[in-house]
């Protein structure tokens, strides 16, 4: 077990630079996501980091020893791959066991090590099949056996669930995530998928072209977003164009808001991130933002608004009530949690309610 | 993502150096020889060979001979293969498997069997001659010559058509056919506008195959070219020759040759690379069953073209039953041809399993390292490598066996005579066949497979060897079986390069047909076409789909 920590990382390929400069500290014994879209250099950066990449520029280190130069196979690292990559020619117990023999562990403990994780990931019973006659999930369970078996000092895993059909992949989540906390081993993850960053990580970082955009909590990336692109990427929200001065938010068509944390903040045009919860629609005479509904979707729990709001279109979610409240042609009154809301630069790039800058 | 590797001296970059190594040994040094040899006369620098070969019509003319007798059967295989592969994947044809595995096994065996063959049914005293000249007074057409070396290049090479264009044909989505019926093309109309122009890059990739085989081939013409010489022939006569014996010229020869072929295999290539569509069927042709004369008609063609191109195998086997007298058949049956052929066998039935089996050792071994550079390895050096071997693929047997025998005669790299430098021609002649199917099958491999192993603590060749190759094997088998059926039959390295202690049993059989012991040449050449057939069905076992390519 062991923390991860990265140096200005730098990856050509041919004259093309994807990665400039990165750097990464990942906590010993944390689950840590590199989530973005794809081409944002994530799984790049992960393979950099097994030794499938050559590394242009920069230091990597497992605790205090610097790998740049080390041989995967020395690298002491798991691996779960997107494809499973498990050995269709070698039956369950021996992908798992692969490892072991490859370290030349003695008979008994290998028999039992294999066996241990082998009952751990709930696959036993499948020790003699070949793995052409398992499903997706099960599949999945001995790649990760077969990568844990190992007591790797770091687990990698790259978009490990994108092949599972929906369900499976909710219950895989959270298999992954209860191992993960058993072994207590540092675990870096790649998805593009924010809700399943959401739901399993410690740490999230989030990548846009090969640069990390901001790196924190679930929470904090979705309460907080660095920027507008972390805003729009995790979760959903809608960004409307503003002016802020004296503590007041001056919104298109004449509407405002205010709140006394924004005093502090520099005057000027700024961009909005108001996320469909954080509006609640209230009667046409009640205190709010005037506005329209123009459409409106049931979904069950909850039902989302189309709502004009001042020449802009911004969706609206509410838990849904057994009566229709709203119709398409309503003007209502719109009120926002302003603690929650965002305010960005012009630009997009820094989040004034944030103290630092990154990106 | 580019996969280009930039090269490494690690495992495979060792490997990658000790193939460039063998390949510059065996076949540049000897290609450079051969240069030396054509270009050297008594003062010095010369083009007088070349001079020689081009001024004298006895000589040019062979060029002329090869190029119309490879252009007239490159014509015939296409108009025979194309309709025949359009029939099997079109319509319901009874017996179809047991066609397309007869259609292989006549483009599998030794041509010169088929032109021996041949000449014993349609030949001065073959027994159809006779039979039609006895009953009818009429005189068939002459098979010697250009007319008997096209039949037989026509039956033994329109089945690489077939098997090209079948798999183009597999491509095409039925969606495209029923969309043209929709739009009211159907039948023939439909053939020409949608569905030829649609394959014409794959009939013209195995068009070009077909015209280097017909161009390269040696025995067909040594046996019944009689006045008509080709290229191959006047080739082995200049080298072999008893009365003038002309390395130089002979070298000349081979380089024209070499250009020949390669020319036109790089220009196949770039065909059809530019012209290829990109094709994926989702739904494929169904083939649909026939209704009155149509269907007899096209069952007609298809019994009568696979009838004629496995007749000479079937007769040749037919025959060596039979009684002789001396050097003629006489009437009865017995199985004395059999048994004067393990008398005269003496070696060569040994020499025509050991040399292949030996030579197939190293090529499974070359195949899957060259294979795996190839796909996994991408650099200049290793690219270098895959020309490299792709190169003696195209080059006539008989000049790789010139260029061998002349390079390695003397000390210290004394080869000639002995079972080594057999070997390495059969090796690096063909090589090419299962380092097609293993790239083939290591290009289906997921890479995540070798790096999880990678990652599990696994060497790069503990990874290589116990993952890699296991997967690879169906792929490594189908071609393995490839190249160790070619070498069987394998005859114009054969006969520049043997001696007695290493005659093979397709020298034996040409030898034999040579000096007229027809029954024990049939015996022989049965037992060349059993071994074949077996070799086949093995291959069967291996691979389902039989996609014999190449």
């Amino acid at each position: 077990m062991s923390k991860i920590t990265i140096r200005q990382a730098v990856k050509r390929y041919g004259d093309n630079t994807v990665i400039s400069g990165l750097d990464l500290d990942i906590r010993d014994g944390e689950l840590f996501t590199l989530l973005g879209p794809s081409g944002c250099g994530k799984t790049t950066l992960l393979r950099m980091i097994a030794g499938f990449n050559s590394i242009e520029g920069g230091d990597f280190y497992f605790g205090d020893e610097r790998i740049n130069d080390k041989d995967p196979a020395k690298r002491n690292i798991g691996m779960v791959f997107q494809n499973y990559a498990i050995f269709p020619h070698m039956t369950v117990f021996d992908n798992v066991a692969f490892g072991l023999k490859n370290r030349k562990v003695d008979k008994p403990t290998l028999q039992r090590e294999t066996e241990r994780f082998l009952k751990m990931m709930q696959i036993d019973e499948y020790a003699k099949r070949l793995p052409q006659n398992l499903s997706g999930g099960q599949q999945q369970r001995v790649a990760l056996a077969r990568a844990l078996v190992i007591a790797p000092d770091v687990l990698l895993m790259d978009e490990p669930l994108s092949n599972l059909d929906a369900k499976l992949r909710v219950e895989m989540r959270s298999a992954i995530r209860d191992i993960q906390r058993e072994v207590g081993i540092t675990t870096v993850y790649v998805t593009h998928d924010q809700e399943e960053a959401m739901s399993i990580s410690d740490t999230i970082a989030v990548m846009r072209d090969g640069a990390i955009q901001h790196l924190g909590t679930p929470r904090e990336i979705y309460q907080r977003p660095a920027n507008l692109f972390v805003a729009t990427f995790i979760g959903r929200t809608n960004v409307l164009p503003g002016a802020l001065g004296g503590g007041v938010l001056s919104l298109a068509g004449g509407r405002s808001l205010s709140h006394d944390s924004w005093r502090t903040l520099p005057a000027g045009p700024v961009k909005v991130s108001i996320r469909p919860e954080e509006f609640s629609i209230a009667p046409a005479d009640a205190p709010g933002l005037e506005a329209v509904i123009t459409d409106s979707t049931y979904l069950g729990r909850s039902t989302h608004y189309t709502v004009e709001l001042g020449g802009e279109k911004v969706e609206v979610v509410e838990e849904s009530s057994i009566d229709e409240t709203h119709r398409p042609g309503d003007a209502v009154r719109l009120a926002v949690k302003c603690r929650e809301i965002n305010i960005f630069d012009v630009a997009g790039e820094n989040n004034l309610l944030r103290g630092e800058r990154h990106g | 993502m580019a996969k280009q590797n930039r090269f490494r001296l690690d495992i495979w970059g060792w490997i990658t150096l000790v193939m460039l190594g063998v390949y510059a040994l065996f076949l540049i040094y000897p290609m450079l020889h051969l240069v030396r040899m054509a270009f050297t006369g008594e003062g010095g620098l010369t083009f007088a060979n070349f001079v020689k070969f081009f001024s004298k019509s006895y000589y040019s003319s062979t060029l002329v001979n090869s190029f119309k007798v490879s252009l007239a059967a490159t014509a015939t295989s296409v108009l025979v293969g194309v309709p025949m592969a359009y029939f099997f994947t079109l319509y319901r044809i009874r017996g179809k498997k047991l066609l397309r595995i007869l259609i292989i096994i006549a483009s599998m065996s030794a041509p010169f069997v088929g032109a021996y063959a041949w000449i014993l049914l349609l030949g001065r005293n073959g027994v159809v001659t006779n039979f039609f000249s006895g009953l009818f007074g009429i005189t068939m057409p002459d098979i010697y010559g250009f007319n008997g070396m096209l039949l037989v290049f026509t039956t033994q090479l329109f089945p690489l058509i077939f098997l090209y264009v079948t798999g183009a044909l597999s491509k095409v989505d039925n969606s495209l056919l029923e969309a043209s019926q929709n739009m009211g093309c159907s039948g023939i109309a439909r053939f020409f506008r949608v569905i030829l122009p649609l394959i014409t890059p794959t009939v013209l990739a195995g068009a070009l195959l077909v015209f280097i085989r017909a161009l390269s081939d040696f025995g067909t013409p040594m046996l019944m070219g009689e006045g008509y010489r080709t290229f191959p022939v006047i080739l082995y006569t200049e080298f072999v020759g008893e009365v003038s014996q002309n390395k130089g010229f002979a070298s000349a020869i081979a380089i024209i040759a070499i250009l020949i072929t390669t020319t036109v295999f790089f220009g196949q290539n770039i065909v059809s690379r530019r012209n290829s569509f990109a094709m994926n069927a989702l739904n494929t042709i169904t083939p649909k069953p026939m209704k009155g004369l149509h269907g007899v008609l096209v069952h007609a063609f298809c019994y009568i073209v696979v009838g004629i191109s496995i007749l000479p195998q079937v007769y040749v086997i037919y025959t060596s039953f039979q009684k002789t007298s001396g050097l003629i058949y006489v009437d009865g049956y017995s199985l004395d041809s059999w048994r004067s052929m393990f008398d005269k066998l003496g070696r060569s039935i040994q020499n025509s399993i050991i040399l292949p089996a030996l030579s197939l050792v190293v090529i499974i071994l070359m195949a899957v390292l060259i294979a795996y550079l190839s796909v996994r390895r991408r650099n200049p050096l290793t690219g270098a490598v895959d020309v490299l071997s792709m190169v003696p693929y195209v080059i006539p047997g008989t000049v790789v066996g010139i260029m061998l025998l002349t390079s390695f005669n003397r000390r210290p790299l004394l080869l000639s005579g002995t079972m080594a430098i057999m070997i390495i021609a059969l090796v690096i002649r063909r090589l090419p066949y299962t380092i097609r199917s293993s790239v083939g099958i290591l290009h289906q491999i997921p890479i995540a497979i070798e790096e999880a192993a990678l990652s599990l603590g696994s060497t790069k060749m503990k990874t290589f060897f116990k993952i890699t190759v296991p997967m690879m094997s169906s792929g490594i088998v189908s071609g393995a079986i490839l190249s160790w059926v070619t070498m069987i039959s394998e005859l114009s390295t054969a006969m520049i390069l043997y001696t007695g202690r290493t005659q093979t049993l397709t020298v034996s059989i040409y030898t034999e047909i040579i000096r007229g012991n027809y029954g024990v040449a049939a015996a022989m050449a049965s037992l060349l076409t059993i071994l074949t057939v077996i070799s086949l069905l093995v291959f069967y076992r291996f691979n389902k789909d039989g996609d014999v390519t190449m």
